[in-house]
């Protein structure tokens, strides 16, 4: 990990997104409700580190990555990139930017045009930034990245139908690297993969980040895999902020009530743990993100939830070495039978 | 005696590309309460056999073998008598509930109908009933709910009654195909539970097709493991998990991230899985094996016992896979 003393790369504060919904059987001219998708989400990431972004489905997870990319609008907060605000600029300048910022996507086949071969697809970033890249150029830096991903060189006229979920992925990975990105940004790259492909692509992108020197952000909803390749970890429910720490501190003694509740739900492949271990199952569902509960978000599923919990926004607690914990009731507990 | 028996059942579509063995040669058995996994990646088969067991499969598809339930062939009973067989004794559960479910009927009427359809009662009790089952899985306010239509419901909830309906008859055995795969963890635990209750109270045998080996650990009895359309080995499951005697089940087991771990890179399986149009002559598995000899290009290995308890299709000695 970088030391504590480096800038920043990416600095996202209070960062808010919210969507107009018109509820089902509305009139055209009524007033759109305010869905609030993420509010108040604040991280650093670090040069070089790779930061988890964990929740479940309607956590906000996937609407933050857009935010950082800038496929969807915010409406508050700051997103510093470098030192400059990606939120406050407009179109124009933020292009600019995007080349230091790339995405891959859950869904691999789906995130490719089935239209292009697969040496297309993975030069098209190139081609568009730098319009005047001699086509040798481009097409030795698309030889290049086949090779860094895995990919043999004689698939380059293939189409994408052609490849396996695991394939296609890597082209993903290839096309958001040729632009030689500083910033990642994997959202759930794996969850579509079986197990054993799944493990090939994970590695693959643990090790083009050390040997690229990219900082990463990786969203998933398996707490498995984002504890395996990130240095940190944030927990977010219901687009708000839960906790954050370091990975293994996050998922051996988390502070917060939903961290524990989602680490204990998680079931670990070893039928004399697992039977050993203890699981609080978490009662209720999510609730409409429509209609958010007042205070803490998480207080209508919360075995800790108090009177004041329904009143108060919870105060973040600082715990040190960048254990942040959105909860005045936190306690540390041990939720992982112990090794 | 075994309340299912399958033996030495394959499953061959016709396909443009020619005939697809998606199934080989699988016999498997479950006792009654009693809860099997099986095991696999997409396109292992693990799908097919339920569905070849159950007469659901696609029109092109053909199922032999063998099929025993009480004593009948499932795949040559007649269509009146095989619906009975599966209205009453076996009851399926899908990945997706929405799809499972009409979206244009209400909750009401399509539990229902399961019982009037198959128990000939009055609608207003088969309703009534219906509540009760909702109740039991924990459907909150399942009486004024029970008129809602299916998208009216959250994943999990739907995911619920699908359980529920699949209880109406009370079944003897439960086929639940990836029933948590379309969920979120918390979820998933809740459900999970709902079914250990379910076998707890109603004695319900239950075969669950995952590829997630973390539920399989907390809630199977046996466990099986499929690769390629053939079983790789079957065992108690805390036997496959302690000492898996297949070298596909240990690369598996090596290739999960495990949050009470911390392992610096993920040992992997390399390559892809088989194309199922052009499967190897031997073992499916050959070509990604670590431990491959010379016979596993050419001679498949048979599903042979060990350990007393255990069957498993290697030719590798079991005490050099580790």
């Amino acid at each position: 990990m970088s030391s504590t003393t480096n800038e920043p790369i990416l600095s996202v504060q209070d960062l808010a997104v919210t969507f107009d919904v018109r509820p089902e059987g509305a009139w055209p001219w009524t007033k759109p409700l305010k869905l609030s998708a993420v509010g108040g989400v604040s991280f650093d990431l670090k040069p070089g580190e790779c930061l988890g972004v964990v929740g479940e489905s309607g956590s906000g997870k996937s609407t933050l990555a857009r935010a950082i990319v800038g496929t969807v609008p915010s409406s508050g907060g700051r997103i510093v990139f470098e030192g400059k605000d990606l939120a406050a600029m407009d179109v124009r300048q933020r292009r600019g930017h995007r080349k230091d910022v790339q995405m891959i996507f859950q869904d691999p086949l789906a995130a490719l045009n089935p239209r292009m071969p697969v040496g297309d697809i993975i030069a098209e970033p190139l081609v568009t930034h730098y319009p005047n890249t001699p086509r040798a150029e481009v097409k030795a830096r698309v030889a290049e990245l086949m090779d860094r991903v895995g990919l043999l060189p004689n698939l380059i006229n293939r189409y994408p139908h052609e490849f396996s979920g695991g394939q296609c992925q890597r082209i993903g990975i290839a096309r958001a690297l040729i632009l030689r990105p500083k910033l990642l940004i994997c959202d759930e790259p794996v969850s579509a993969l079986d197990v054993s492909v799944q493990a090939q692509v994970v590695n693959l992108l643990a090790e083009l980040r050390r040997d690229m020197g990219l900082s990463m952000i990786f969203i998933a909803h398996d707490l498995s895999v984002v504890k395996h390749i990130s240095d940190r970890i944030v927990v977010m429910y219901l687009g708000r902020f839960m906790e954050s720490a370091a990975a293994r501190k996050l998922c051996t003694r988390p502070e917060h009530p939903y961290t524990q509740a989602l680490i204990s739900s998680v079931p670990i492949p070893d039928p004399v743990k697992e039977r050993a271990r203890k699981r609080p199952v978490l009662e209720g569902e999510l609730p409409s993100p429509l209609r958010p509960p007042s205070g803490c978000v998480f207080r209508t599923r919360c075995p800790k939830a108090q009177e004041s919990c329904v009143r108060h926004l919870p105060a973040i607690s600082d715990l040190g070495d960048g254990h942040l914990v959105a909860c005045p009731f936190h306690a540390p507990a041990e939720v992982l039978a112990p090794a | 005696m075994a309340l299912l028996e399958i033996e030495n059942l394959t499953v061959t579509f016709q396909t443009g590309d020619g005939p697809v063995n998606a199934v080989n040669g699988v016999s498997l058995g479950i006792d009654t309460q009693e809860t099997l996994a099986i095991v696999g990646e997409s396109g292992s088969g693990k799908s097919q056999t339920a569905f070849a067991a159950m007469g659901l499969l696609a029109q092109n598809g053909v199922a032999t073998g063998k099929v025993r339930f009480d004593g009948k062939n499932l795949l040559e009973l007649p269509q009146a008598a095989l619906n009975k067989v599966r209205s009453q004794e076996i009851a399926m559960i899908f990945q997706d509930p929405m799809t499972s479910l009409n979206p244009y009927m209400r909750i009401s009427d399509q539990m229902a109908e399961v019982l009037t359809l198959h128990k000939g009662i009055s609608k207003r009790a088969a309703v009534a009933e219906a509540v009760k089952i909702l109740d039991a899985v924990r459907i909150p306010d399942a009486k004024a709910r029970i008129t809602m239509y299916p998208h009216e419901f959250s994943g999990g909830m739907r995911q619920r009654i699908m359980i529920a309906m699949a209880l109406l008859c009370r079944p003897r055995l439960l086929i639940a195909d990836e029933p948590t795969t379309a969920l979120d963890v918390t979820v998933q635990a809740q459900i999970m539970q709902l079914l250990g209750e379910i076998r707890r109270e109603f004695g319900t045998a239950i075969i669950l097709i995952t590829h997630d080996l973390g539920i399989v650990a907390d809630f199977c009895d046996r466990t099986l493991v499929m690769y390629g359309g053939q079983i790789m080995e079957e065992g108690a499951t805390t036997d496959v998990f302690a000492s898996p005697s297949h070298p596909y089940t240990l690369g598996l087991l090596k290739a999960v991230p495990r949050l009470d771990r911390d392992d610096d890179i993920l040992q992997t399986i390399a390559g892809e899985p088989p194309d199922m149009s052009r499967l190897p002559k031997g073992c499916p598995f050959t070509p990604r094996c670590t431990f491959r000899q010379d016979s596993c290009d050419d001679i498949r290995p048979a599903l042979t016992d060990f350990d007393g308890t255990r069957r498993r299709a290697c030719h590798v000695p079991t005490q050099e896979v580790a």
